[in-house]
């Protein structure tokens, strides 16, 4: 039986991973990387004012997050601006003012270094509690708009004009990642977050031939990206959130050895 | 519906009464009226930027217009083929998954039936990023037919596809058509290649130019005006910037060089001995970069 501390991140980060895997696909698909980093580095604002009003630090960093999405959303109606000056623009503001505002509280230390790069070693049940209730809640969100977002990923188009809600499914995706970002700050950090987004996802491409498969696959990348982490923690005493990442990225290497091996083996 | 007595058959199938689409303070479409009935192939046709896309948007029901309206048979099922479909690799897609995605569950042996009439049942367990530019137009149009269509839309649908393959592209349209008893609207901005296979043509240029039999078309002074003397007994026009070929293989200052690369490529393409100037457009368009989504 493994202590406590490390039985609460082991089901923490799984958690994580079992979300972030299928939501990843859409952020590998449809080249939203850049947006997941924003409101990761937005987050910290969100940091700043839950301390600063006493608030949840998850609540506080998932009102900020949403605010940061609806933002964008509202200023990409106009066009002279593309989106990622946008999110450029956004990101950087909130993480200056995040800053500055944690700067200016006298009397609250804060150790920065958990929100950057996460502390999934000393989260508690509570915290599991956000993990399991918004990561539910996210997985059956998607769920509901998966053909209309995947209809409008293949070809916008022509989602529209098969009478998908195609905005509709767009808005709900990018809260969707606000709402994750926001719980999945305190396992590896906002600077490390869109690595679990992406990373499984990445992983899973080569070996998917349906968008569900490679869903599927990325949240079992994500798991076991979770479990070598942890392990390679407690074995060496590495930071953990780093070290979930530095597992996401061997798994993800090891898939480009095998895809590129299993092509060989196909040639003959 | 049917005011003039005609029976159902012949009462539109879809129809626009005096539309027009203003953005951003300029005039997209105005007073434009367009029809289609059952059992009848209509090419919108009109040189570039004469907002045939902007119509077809209107038609579809994705953009709304600011004047006129729009209306469509009760219930009408429309296949839509758009102008540009790139199948991207980052997804992974067969082409029979690709054809069902987002709709109803298509009758037993409905998918078998239309991947062998449009020729790619071999590929049907392919990734759709592994089709060739006709393969994939064929997989669009195949996904179309698939909902069981009313009305076709085509818009420009031999994009990126070479010169025979367009022609086969049209006969294939005109024969599903047929078998389907469908009305089809395409778009062209070539009439030389759609005539032998289209009833009516309607030809605009942010307004409604003329419209009619092809043959009547190509000789109205509007659309020869537009496309150019010869383009009524050739029944295809040179691009409206044909005033450069006096440019071609000379050194001009930077601020043209955009200009100066079309009209080389236009002028090329003339030597080579088919249409002039209307593979510009196309060749321009399909070297924007998929941009990054939020």
């Amino acid at each position: 039986m493994p202590e406590n501390f490390v039985l609460r991140a082991l089901v923490g980060g799984i958690g994580i991973a079992l979300v972030t895997g299928p939501l990843g696909c859409f952020v590998v698909w449809r080249r939203m990387a850049y947006f997941g980093s924003s409101i990761a580095h937005g987050a910290l604002l969100g940091v700043a004012l839950g301390l600063l009003f006493g608030l949840g630090l998850t609540p506080a960093v998932l009102a900020v997050s949403v605010v940061l999405a609806l933002l964008l959303i509202l200023l990409q109606r106009q066009r002279l601006l593309a989106t990622d000056t946008l999110l450029g623009i956004l990101a950087h503001a909130a993480l200056a003012f995040g800053l500055i505002a944690l700067a200016l509280m006298e009397g609250v230390r804060v150790d920065l270094m958990a929100y950057l790069f996460g502390d999934v070693l000393s989260i508690g049940w509570a915290d599991i509690a956000w993990i399991y209730g918004g990561g539910a809640l996210a997985l059956a969100a998607l769920a509901y708009v998966w053909t209309p977002l995947l209809a409008a990923t293949l070809n916008e188009e022509l989602a529209r004009a098969e009478g998908h809600p195609v905005g509709r499914a767009r808005i709900v995706l990018m809260l969707l990642i606000a709402l994750v970002v926001a719980i999945a700050m305190k396992i590896v950090g906002v600077l490390l977050i869109v690595s679990l987004l992406i990373i499984p996802a990445a992983a899973a491409r080569g070996f998917a031939r349906t968008p569900e498969a490679m869903a599927l696959l990325a949240a079992g990348v994500g798991v076991f990206a979770v479990l070598g982490g942890i392990a390679a923690s407690m074995a060496w005493d590495w930071p953990a959130g780093p070290a979930i990442v530095a597992a996401a990225t061997m798994l993800f290497l090891a898939s480009l050895v095998a895809g590129a091996g299993r092509r060989a083996v196909e040639r003959g | 519906m049917s005011a003039d007595g005609g029976g159902d058959r012949h009462a539109p199938l879809i129809a626009a009464h005096d539309v027009g689409v203003r953005r951003d303070g300029k005039t997209l479409l105005e007073h434009v009226n367009i029809e289609v009935a059952q059992d009848e192939i209509v090419t919108l046709i009109g040189p570039n930027g004469a907002g045939k896309t902007t119509l077809i948007r209107v038609l579809l029901g994705v953009t709304a217009p600011d004047t006129g309206t729009v209306q469509r048979r009760a219930g009408l099922r429309i296949g839509y083929v758009p102008q540009r479909f790139e199948a991207d690799p980052v997804l992974p897609l067969t082409l029979a998954r690709f054809l069902t995605l987002g709709s109803k569950r298509p009758a037993a042996g409905a998918l078998e039936r239309i991947l062998e009439e449009t020729g790619i049942a071999a590929l049907r367990g392919a990734p759709l990023h592994t089709l060739s530019g006709g393969e994939l137009q064929r997989a669009v149009l195949a996904r179309a037919l698939l909902r069981a269509p009313e009305l076709l839309i085509l818009d420009e649908p031999v994009q990126g596809v070479d010169f025979s393959g367009q022609l086969d592209l049209y006969d294939l349209v005109g024969r599903l058509q047929r078998d389907y008893g469908c009305g089809v609207l395409m778009v062209s901005h070539d009439l030389h290649v759609v005539m032998r296979a289209t009833d009516r043509v309607v030809c605009i240029n942010r307004h409604l130019c003329c419209a009619g039999r092809p043959e009547a078309v190509s000789r109205h002074p509007e659309y020869v005006s537009l496309f150019g003397p010869r383009a009524g007994e050739l029944a295809v026009y040179t691009h409206e910037h044909d005033h450069a070929h006096d440019l071609a293989g000379h050194v001009v200052p930077a601020d043209e060089a955009g200009h100066t690369h079309n009209h080389a490529h236009d002028h090329a393409e003339a030597h080579a001995g088919t249409h002039a100037g209307t593979h510009v457009g196309a060749h321009v368009g399909a070297h924007e970069k998929k941009a990054p989504d939020a």
